[in-house]
């Protein structure tokens, strides 16, 4: 049951290009980009149980560098998108050294305090940066000779990530390092007494994590071929997590349903209704008090007619 | 090459204090390989703190811990138990949500290499999964080894508890109440289980059972206020004026 809803859901991936026009194409192609964001940051907050608060850090960098880099210092992207990817691992690694002494709330604390200070600095030091008027005039690549710029192909290309990504987070989280990872969110004082190192672990996860997350960046200055400070901002992490708390932290997929509903709301319900925040809290309020859990483990078990868990 | 030791474990004026609190206090102990080992004491005299300290949970204000002569005072638990040290808790941490296979692979992923592996999925381990299935048949627990912890009962619990520490196969093992809150049938079972425990195990364990626990033990040490009262043989001890004026209450 829970497979067949998973190929109708990969399944109707395929369709957008074939049924709908540019703007739902585009919608399209930003679920997918917020997909890889959520997932990345769920492998932090769902199975490494690290809620950070600051994972827009990685988009916004990645997504910074691979700008500066390929408008200001003429390289060609595949090149930015490498040195990009390395940056933002380098940072993801240094932040997690320093986020890492502590968990819980201080650990959330943390990485919104070392986002908070990227964001200082996209917006403070203008001569790099641009500052509030970000960086405009970005290109897409061309893989293989083939040109992004058109909606459709833009859409493919996102496709491809999403599915690879997707695919590597469900290797990870699958793998013995995975269940390593779940065992240390669960009882990291026995873990450690088997053999685990348990920072050890959390680092490593947390710099995998960063790492989708510049993926995701990268993806996201692609498709914007702009780039504004607010990318680094609180919001743009909170969105993140709003995303992963709504589809479901504990199911792999479910990040990806709650980054799709949050870009709806966002993107689209915004044209109607000017509050789209307030709708927002509301079907947020509503997720919480009907399926706790989240959509996706809401739903499946829903279907197959299992009670609620413990 | 390090000398052959002549202790499993060595144990030398250890100190503890949380604050004001002195819990362990000046605590010197040797156990020989392949010693059964019993640590009595009233409650709140220091045994559980004892073993969190040399298992690494808890790091001693001062004095040594050897570990087959290899000093362990500042190893971190994970470093511990690559050298050979394993134990069980009095309060039973076990993956709740997890099944009995889970439960003991994970305790013997920890000890390999493999544990880093980040492409092959968890569950084609065949070798882990067969060696847990032997943990758990030995605790007689096979039939269950598909359930989720949070199905089974307190009892076998406790035998997981165990079938995970001896799954590593440990050198040294410590265990901390493996009776603690059994009934007789079960305190039966976990005792012959414990008695079953192969010679290249060290045992060092707390237990409030005397009946059953004395049956276990060769050598016994009595604790009280955090100090060594007295240490030696079984029968020496047990005759000994001081452990009954301090635990069995002459």
């Amino acid at each position: 049951m829970k497979w067949v809803g998973a190929a109708l859901l990969g399944g109707s991936l395929l369709l957008p290009p074939f049924l709908a026009g540019d703007f739902y194409i585009n919608l399209a192609s930003q679920i997918l980009i917020a997909a890889i964001f959520a997932l990345s940051l769920n492998l932090l907050v769902g199975f490494g149980g690290m809620t950070s608060l600051g994972h827009a850090s990685y988009l916004g960098v990645a997504a910074y560098m691979s700008a500066l880099l390929t408008s200001r210092y003429g390289f060609d992207h595949g090149t930015a998108a490498l040195i990009s990817i390395s940056g933002t691992i380098a940072m993801a690694a240094f932040f997690g050294v320093i986020a890492l002494r502590a968990s819980g709330l201080g650990f959330l604390m943390i990485t919104l305090a070392l986002s908070q200070v990227l964001w200082g600095l996209a917006y403070r030091m203008s001569n790099v940066t641009n500052g509030d008027n970000g960086v405009t005039g970005l290109t897409r690549p061309a893989p293989f000779g083939i040109s992004l710029d058109n909606p459709v192909a833009f859409y493919w290309f996102s496709l491809i990530v999403a599915t690879v990504a997707f695919l590597m987070m469900m290797i990870f989280v699958s793998s013995a390092f995975g269940s390593s990872l779940k065992g240390v969110r669960d009882q990291p004082r026995r873990m450690a007494a088997l053999g685990f190192n348990p920072w050890l672990i959390r680092w490593i996860t947390f710099i995998y994590a960063g790492f989708w997350g510049g993926v995701s960046g990268l993806l996201y200055v692609y498709y914007h071929k702009y780039i504004h400070p607010s990318s680094l901002s609180i919001t743009s992490s909170a969105e993140a997590l709003l995303g992963v708390i709504a589809g479901g932290s504990s199911a792999l997929g479910g990040p990806a349903v709650g980054a799709a509903l949050v870009l709806l709301l966002k993107n689209y319900a915004s044209a109607y209704i000017e509050r789209w925040n307030m709708l927002l809290g509301l079907v947020f309020l509503f997720i919480v008090l009907v399926m706790p859990a989240g959509i996706v483990p809401g739903f499946s078990r829903l279907i197959t007619g299992r009670g609620a868990p413990r | 090459m390090t000398a052959p030791s002549e202790y499993a474990l060595e144990v030398a004026n250890l100190k503890k204090a949380f604050g004001g609190l002195t819990v362990t206090q000046d605590v010197s102990l040797t156990v020989r390989p392949g010693e059964r080992r019993l640590i009595i004491g009233p409650n709140g005299a220091g045994k559980t703190t004892l073993f969190n300290q040399i298992s690494g949970d808890l790091r001693p204000n001062s004095g040594t811990i050897r570990l087959f002569n290899a000093d362990i005072t500042y190893l971190p638990p994970y470093r511990r138990a690559h050298r050979g040290l394993s134990r069980t808790y009095q309060i039973i941490t076990l993956f709740a949500d997890d099944t009995l296979e889970h439960n003991v692979s994970l305790g013997m992923l920890g000890l390999r290499p493999s544990r880093w592996q980040m492409w092959r999925p968890m569950a084609s381990y065949a070798d882990i999964k067969t060696e847990a299935r032997r943990a758990l048949d030995a605790v007689g627990l096979l039939h269950l080894a598909d359930h989720p912890i949070s199905d089974i009962a307190y009892g076998e619990r406790r035998r997981v508890e165990l079938a995970v520490a001896l799954a590593q196969q440990p050198r040294v093992l410590l265990l901390d109440e493996p009776l603690a809150g059994l009934s007789n049938t079960e305190r039966a079972t976990v005792k012959s289980l414990i008695a079953s425990i192969p010679r290249e195990t060290t045992l060092i364990m707390i237990e409030h059972d005397m009946d059953t626990a004395l049956d276990l033990a060769e050598t016994v040490t009595l604790l009280n206020y955090g100090r060594v009262i007295v240490d030696g043989q079984r029968d020496a001890v047990i005759a000994d004026e001081r452990t009954r004026e301090v635990y069995l209450g002459a």
